[in-house]
């Protein structure tokens, strides 16, 4: 009831509306084995109404694909989804000129911006290791050896056991959130050496393919084909159940952020992003992991702890 | 060496570097024609891109693109014509015309990535709108408004002093007398003058990028209402362009087929120009016999 | 003669509103005028205030940004600052373009001008109309897939280079160059030309001792202005350089400049963060750049009306 409340001061709509949309809401937690089956009887489930949705590029593509099938559930709502970056996202979330925020990193770690005012909302993880040109022969990586390698201590691939040949780095910008994800779990937190920066999975890929001896980190979802070759690291294997259980440590929740509790349409895309439907089926489409499967947990700091 | 093999030497330089230079264009076009147009095809002009799979189109991007001129014109020229009209007509030697020749100057220098930043500036953040189409034609604007200006005003100028002074001496007030008599005399040229620029606003991306945004929203070409978020004419939604497009798929794209695509884009992009560009010429030689003709 | 008929008539017709039409008109136009000073102006202010910001507010050292040559602002401990490196990278590149462009430009405006005027000219001028309508980002990807595949086939290194942007650059700027250097060629006096034939000189003769000297400052202009191009340019140059934040040791080591950094990290750094406010300091010397290359056009502007 209190949320009701909540609903219907911040509605202009009719009275009707605010009951459908909380019941919405309900509905969908209530199923949680995943059934929306339930036929959307215009007067009851109508939703309406326009979000838009602002932040990470890596993200927009997955938020417009899983906004496309709520648009397509729910005729009258209207929802944009934007592409800027996670700064951008998390700066107009933060002053309220969208109602979400797609970041691929934690609030918290991003200057300048109010994390406790935000909600995070985590609505799919991503793994990603060290990539590198097949021609370089190894498959298999020490951590302690990776930073090194990262951060130039390490310049040919011989001294690990590979072929003789001189190590070239693939970075991406200072900012991006692949690089802070990378560098806290992968390199432990050391500053990479500098080389070529791009911000572009698939260019980053692409100069791996094409430049011997090159080395760069990408998402699992990139790992289609056999023009790169992904490294494990420490013995373990870049698997989804490896991440999932909390094995292998590159990895990273994609957070949509509201400030405050999301409240009418944005809890109710949000509620919707997080069901078995998108989870299950779209987040596997576009190389994510769901969330709802992991089996541990991590907190803004790096703290990792079973669920 | 004898002075007459020296310039036969520099003669044989000269010749090579223009044919450098020609050679230059040729494979450009050559390329990116050859590479483009086969990726070109109804399908891709009509279907709307994609963020992650292959096999997207253009259809929102060109769409998108137009628009943007369309507006940046709409605002660019009344603007650049008065401004031109100012400079050519109205403004006295001394230090004000200086300052407006300076400020004229410093627009047209300025790189598109800095009025991109101003515009972040003042139309996104400052108005609040976010990325929207309006913030990015207004930051074309000012990107194309020196060189209207400048068109404007020597066209204005190239007008024959005897038509103007046979107004003023007919007892015409000057304004009358720029409305009715040197305008549309001076209009072939600042027309041709401004679509060789629309070329360049076509174009443009930088100045894009933090201004009219990455993404675009789902459009229903069926929705002709300005106001409606999901119509393709709504000024206040975000609109990436055909070239913000081939940027952003190069270096932040997901799709597996960003060549295709961005050689599909890119002979498009550059056939438009080719077309703004001849476009240009025609109007102006036809008007130009017309009017010889006529004398 | 249809367009004067119809003028004579609205000229007749509007008689009597002639008056507050004029008044009308003259504030139509001065607000014009005053819009373009006032853009002109904001767009320093809000530049020069955002791009101090991180002086001012967040105390980031001015002497550090301009010379340190380590950039590290997402180290939480100790973040750097220093923007040598990029203000290097854009000045090379910068350089190296004009270098490239300058002769071939100019070459070019001389074939156009003095080898052969008639054909010449007829071939060239459409030529450079069009390689001015090529829009950067198509530069851009032209050399991201062919001239950097090719530079690290058949030159060496990693094909993202100086070398790289180098050329794109060059090519960027040429229409610039050879247009403005055309017209300061074909805008020498006749008898300059004539004059130095009568003396018995051969064309080369001419051209290198009367013509080249003659029209220097305004080449130089169009150098100038090229420059400003390229320096400004920042999708093209984003797209091949590679984007490193070292100081490049030679021509095809990977580098960074002012714009391609300030692009690549916009949109992920969160507004008012210091990083971000870094990258408003680098569109600010952007801008107080593109003002020295003004005043170095009107120092040899006014040289040459000496």
């Amino acid at each position: 009831m209190k949320n009701m409340k909540k609903f219907g001061l911040g509605m202009t709509l009719s009275a009707l509306m605010v009951i459908t949309a909380a019941c919405g809401g309900g509905a969908s937690k209530d199923n949680s084995a995943g059934t929306d089956k339930t036929p959307k009887t215009a007067e009851t489930k109508e939703l309406s109404g326009s979000l838009v949705v602002s932040g990470s590029s890596a993200m927009q593509p997955l938020v417009a694909a899983a906004a496309e099938e709520f648009m397509a559930e729910n005729p009258k709502v209207d929802i944009q989804v934007n592409a800027g970056g996670s700064g951008t996202g998390l700066s107009q979330v933060a002053e309220g000129s969208v109602q979400i925020g797609n970041s691929d990193v934690f609030a918290e770690e991003k200057e300048g911006i109010p994390a406790d005012k935000l909600v995070d909302h985590k609505v799919a993880v991503v793994g990603m290791t060290a990539a590198v040109n097949p021609k370089v022969g190894i498959k298999d990586i020490k951590k302690e050896d990776l930073i090194k390698v990262f951060t130039g201590k390490i310049t040919n691939w011989k001294e690990l056991g590979g072929k003789d040949q001189k190590i070239v780095l693939v970075n991406r910008p200072d900012s991006s959130g692949t690089r802070a994800v990378f560098n806290k779990f992968a390199l432990d937190g050391a500053t990479p050496a500098e080389g070529i920066t791009e911000d572009s999975s698939n260019t980053v890929k692409k100069i791996i393919n094409e430049t011997d001896g090159a080395i760069g980190y990408l998402a699992f979802s990139y790992f289609t084909d056999d023009s790169v070759t992904p490294l494990s690291i420490d013995g373990v294997e870049p698997t989804d159940e490896n991440v999932q259980s909390g094995k292998f440590p590159v990895w990273a929740y994609q957070h949509s952020y509201t400030k405050g509790e999301a409240t009418d349409l944005a809890k109710e895309f949000l509620d919707y992003m997080m069901s078995d439907d998108i989870q299950n089926t779209l987040l596997k489409d576009q190389g994510y992991l769901p969330v709802t499967k992991m089996k541990v947990e991590r907190d803004a700091k790096g703290n990792q702890k079973d669920i | 060496m004898n002075s007459k093999t020296a310039d036969r030497i520099a003669t044989g330089v000269f010749i090579t570097i223009a044919i450098i230079i020609i050679s230059i264009l040729v494979g450009l076009f050559y390329y990116i024609l050859v590479n483009g147009l086969k990726h070109v095809s109804l399908d891709f002009l009509t279907s709307p891109s994609s963020n992650v799979r292959a096999g997207g189109g253009i259809r929102d991007q060109l769409f998108n693109s137009f628009y943007i001129l369309l507006l940046t014109m709409l605002i660019a020229v009344p603007l650049g014509i008065g401004g031109g009209i100012y400079m050519a007509e109205y403004a006295k030697p001394g230090k004000v015309t200086d300052i407006i020749r300076s400020c004229i100057e410093v627009l047209a220098s300025l790189p598109s990535i800095v009025i991109g930043m101003f515009g972040l500036l003042m139309f996104v953040n400052l108005t609040g709108w976010g990325y929207t189409i309006l913030g990015g034609a207004l930051a074309l604007t000012v990107f194309n408004l020196p060189v209207i200006v400048r068109v404007s005003e020597d066209a204005i100028r190239s007008v024959p002093r005897d038509l103007k002074e046979a107004s003023l001496a007919l007892g015409i007030t000057r304004w009358h007398t720029i409305k009715t008599v040197i305008l549309p005399s001076a209009f072939p040229s600042i027309l041709t003058g401004a679509i060789l620029a629309s070329g360049r606003v076509f174009g443009e991306a930088a100045a894009l990028l933090f201004t009219a945004g990455l993404s675009t929203p789902r459009l229903d070409y069926a929705n002709w209402n300005p106001f409606s978020d999901t119509s393709p004419l709504n000024i206040f939604r975000p609109a990436e362009t055909l070239a913000v497009h081939i940027w952003s798929v190069n270096t932040q794209g997901l799709i597996p087929d960003v060549e295709e695509v961005s050689n599909g884009a890119a002979a498009v992009l550059v056939l438009s120009v080719l077309i703004f560009n001849l476009l240009a010429r025609w109007i102006g030689s036809m008007i130009h016999k017309k009017i010889t003709a006529t004398k | 003669m249809e367009k004067l008929i119809p003028a004579k008539e609205r000229l007749l017709k509007s008689n009597k509103k002639w008056m507050d039409g004029e008044l009308r008109g003259k504030i139509l136009v001065i607000l014009c005028a005053v819009i373009m000073i006032s853009v002109t102006i904001s767009i320093t202010i809000f530049l020069g205030s955002k791009g101090l910001q991180s002086f001012i507010h967040n105390g980031v050292s001015l002497i550090e940004f301009i010379t340190s040559k380590h950039w590290n602002p997402t180290n939480q401990a100790s973040p750097q600052y220093g923007a040598l490196p990029f203000i290097l990278g854009s000045f090379a590149v910068t350089f190296a373009a004009a270098l490239v462009a300058a002769p071939l430009g100019i070459g070019g405006a001389i074939f156009m001008t003095e080898i052969a005027p008639s054909w010449g000219k007829k071939i060239l001028q459409p030529v450079i109309e069009l390689l001015v309508g090529i829009p950067s980002v198509v530069y851009g990807f032209i050399g991201l897939t062919v001239l950097v595949p090719f530079i690290r086939e058949h030159v060496g290194g990693l094909g993202f280079s100086l070398l790289a942007g180098t050329i794109v650059l060059a090519i960027m700027i040429l229409p610039t160059v050879t247009t403005i250097a055309t017209d300061a060629m074909s805008s020498l006096p006749k008898n300059l030309r004539e004059g130095s034939y009568a003396l018995g000189a051969t064309r080369w003769q001419t051209i290198r001792k009367v013509l080249i000297p003659a029209a220097m400052p305004n080449l130089l202009t169009a150098i100038v202005l090229g420059m400003a191009r390229a320096f400004g340019e920042a999708l093209a140059v984003q797209m091949v350089i590679g984007n490193v934040r070292d100081i490049p040791s030679n021509i095809l080591d990977a580098s960074a400049t002012l714009t391609t950094i300030i692009t690549l990290n916009m949109g992920h750094t969160t507004y008012g963060s210091v990083e971000n406010n870094t990258l408003w300091s680098m569109g600010l010397i952007l801008l107080i750049m593109s003002f020295a290359f003004i005043l170095l056009i009107r120092y040899l502007s006014s040289r040459r009306k000496m």
